[in-house]
């Protein structure tokens, strides 16, 4: 992830009420949040309910309903992984379990060292050039196992 | 002149390296004293020549790929400049056959122009729909597109004109256009292509749209699997705004017109019209039962068009050349052109946009030409992951909606995934259960509940638990969640477990892995 900020209520009302005049603002302010901290930590859910006139459950439902939102902090690098037909048709199920031993983690997980964090995602809309493997928001095609090496060991 | 070079600046094509060949390109450049202009296009869609490089000469462009940084000095050294000889040097562009047997009406623009170029735009025919749109009353262009026979272009292939009129009908302080950029569908690329490669032209089609209806809004949400096309088209509603097309008063007309982009948040479900609304009014991306349709009460309870990129972006060739035009091309009742997406295990990858009535295997064979693994085609998905998988004895299948409909399949967003020989159908048809499973937004239990029994059901008879039971169980499941579930996902997922079970029964009756049969 690119340089994100460790937690701080302070920023996060600041983003909240930068945002919160849009119509329908609950996702703009999650995706705002997610950006800078790089998840959405558990005392964001209050503050929203404050700034939106929401119960605390409505915006619990809204962050557990979108795979996009996490709740914990990411590795310093997310990978997301295609798992998706077009990807499957090329091999993308043996490049799955490639990565999960390469990296020694489960979908949604992080490594120990706390350098990756693993993403399941289901089509990056690169079906000509599967499979596909996004990396902090870069897209990459035709990946086997070695290119996949050769990503993940390249200095990000 | 100084010599033209275009390199794409498409996610796909950089997926594959045009970020390092661009830059290459501009250091060989520059060691050399070589004058050069780069310009960075759309993708052409002929993503197994990626990154493709062109050049303009006076003869027109030429073509080379797929380039590797590593090839440019070389490249340089052939006087690619001038159009020379090298081993990846494929002629002009425009003559490469999978290019020239296309009909490239919406993507006639995408990989020939700067995507946020103002200038190329308007040298390009851009503007031109418009510009015949705010001569017309609100009615008739309507009436165009009805008369042009456009259908939704995400899936459901419901007439555009028709759905335009009910919200013109609708009387509403206000009323929004909403375009459907959440292309979830595997196999598919065309919105992304088009999102990155001639933005300006959606724009264009949700302005007309918004004067067909009277809509002074509108939104787009863009899939969050999409960054680098939610920058792309971001820019383009910023240098539009600037150039005066949206804001108060749309190119001086005095009518304003008002877009916004916002960023999905990774649920398949979001594709559905209703889900897609309730997410943009901040909520779960739970579906809303129809009626009342969100034409009536849509975004805010109010009337609201919602289309799919392509459709919006149909609009304006519609607009600028005349609903007669655009309705003779294809036949029946599917008129116009789709753009197909050759994807998965094929050798030539890439957006064909042609008009309907080709066979599903004259495009596999003649543009896709076979498999990538060079191996027997044993299915083909079509519709994404909630279409039929065909056998190869349905290759013969027109690409037409009503035909596909007449063969239990679907044509969807167009997207054709291909598979080898060596693709295991039970597999698949358990990954459809797990699919849905995983996007249910969770409203209607034949969806939510059935989705998960349905790949507990498809495991034991891969185990051999049962078989004839289980079969007999998975096929009631399928029938329940076909005419109980609220939405397509649910209602849909059963066609490609059908189809799986229908044209490859002997994928469900191979001997039981040894692990499972010694349980």
């Amino acid at each position: 992830m690119e340089s994100v900020s460790p937690w701080d209520p302070a920023e996060a009302r600041e983003i909240v009420d930068r945002l919160k005049h849009l119509p329908g603002a609950t996702l703009p302010i999650l995706h705002a949040l997610q950006d800078h901290f790089g998840y959405v930590d558990r005392e964001a859910g209050a503050i929203l309910a404050k700034a939106l006139n929401l119960s605390a459950a409505e915006i619990h439902g809204v962050i557990s309903f979108y795979h996009d939102f996490r709740r914990l902090p990411p590795g310093r690098r997310v990978i997301k992984l295609c798992r998706a037909e077009a990807c499957q048709a090329m091999g993308a199920r043996a490049l799955e379990a490639h990565v999960q031993r390469r990296l020694g983690v489960g979908f949604g997980e992080t490594t120990a060292d706390r350098r990756f964090t693993l993403e399941p995602v289901y089509c990056l809309g690169n079906c000509a050039l599967s499979p596909a493997v996004m990396i902090d928001g870069d897209l990459h095609g035709r990946v086997d196992p070695a290119r996949f090496d050769a990503l993940v060991e390249a200095p990000p | 002149m100084t010599p033209k070079i275009y390199v794409p600046i498409d996610a796909a094509a950089l997926s594959v390296g045009a970020g390092a060949v661009a830059a290459a390109i501009e250091a060989e450049a520059l060691r050399r004293g070589s004058a050069c202009t780069l310009v960075r296009n759309g993708s052409r869609g002929l993503f197994w020549l990626e990154p493709l490089v062109e050049i303009e000469t006076p003869g027109g462009r030429v073509a080379y790929g797929p380039v590797a940084a590593a090839d440019v000095p070389s490249l340089f050294e052939a006087g690619f400049l001038g159009g020379g000889g090298h081993r990846l040097r494929l002629g002009p562009t425009e003559e490469i056959p999978y290019l020239k047997a296309q009909q490239r009406l919406t993507f006639a623009r995408c990989g020939i122009t700067d995507p946020l170029s103002l200038e190329d735009y308007a040298a390009s025919d851009g503007w031109r729909g418009l510009d015949r749109a705010l001569a017309l009353a609100p009615r008739r262009i309507v009436e165009t597109i009805i008369e042009s026979g456009l259908r939704g272009r995400g899936g459901a292939g419901f007439p555009t004109g028709i759905k335009w009129r009910t919200v013109l009908d609708a009387a509403a302080e206000q009323k929004y256009i909403v375009c459907n950029a959440d292309e979830g569908d595997s196999g598919t690329f065309a919105d992304r292509m088009l999102m990155e490669g001639d933005p300006f032209v959606l724009i264009e089609g949700m302005i007309i749209a918004g004067l067909a209806v009277g809509a002074s809004r509108g939104f787009i949400y863009i899939r969050s699997e999409y960054p680098h096309a939610f920058r792309t088209f971001g820019r383009a509603i910023a240098l539009a705004e600037a150039a005066g097309y949206l804001g108060a008063s749309v190119a001086g007309s005095g009518r304003a017109f008002r877009l916004e982009a916002r960023l999905g948040a990774g649920a398949y479900i979001c594709g559905e019209e209703t889900s897609l609304l309730e997410s943009l009014e901040g909520r779960r991306g739970q579906i809303r039962p129809k009626p009342p349709l969100p034409a009536i009460a849509g975004l805010f309870g109010r009337p609201t068009v919602v289309n799919n990129v392509v459709s919006l972006a149909s609009v304006p060739v519609i607009l600028d050349q005349g609903a007669a035009f655009y309705r003779d091309f294809g036949l029946g009742r599917s008129r116009g052109t789709l753009p197909f997406q050759l994807a998965g295990n094929v050798k030539r990858g890439g957006l064909v946009e042609t008009a309907f009535g080709l066979t599903l295997g004259q495009l596999i064979e003649r543009f896709g030409g076979g498999t990538a693994s060079g191996r027997p085609v044993r299915a083909v998905q079509v519709g994404g992951p909630l279409g039929a998988y065909f056998p190869p004895a349905l290759l013969d299948t027109p690409l037409d909606y009503e035909a596909f409909a007449a063969r239990r399949g679907m044509l969807g967003h167009g997207g054709v995934v291909v598979f080898d020989d060596t693709v295991d159908l039970a597999r698949q048809a358990r990954f459809a259960m797990e699919f849905c499973a995983i996007e249910s937004c969770g409203k209607c239990t034949p969806c939510r509940i059935g989705s998960t029994r349905g790949v507990e059901v498809i495991d034991r008879i891969i185990a051999g638990t049962e078989r004839g039971k289980n079969l007999g169980l998975l096929d009631d499941l399928c029938q329940l969640m076909l005419d109980g579930s609220l939405c397509a996902l649910g209602g849909l997922t059963p066609f490609p477990v059908l189809s799986a079970l229908e044209h490859f029964p002997e994928d469900f009756d191979q001997p039981a892995a040894p692990a499972r049969a010694a349980e």
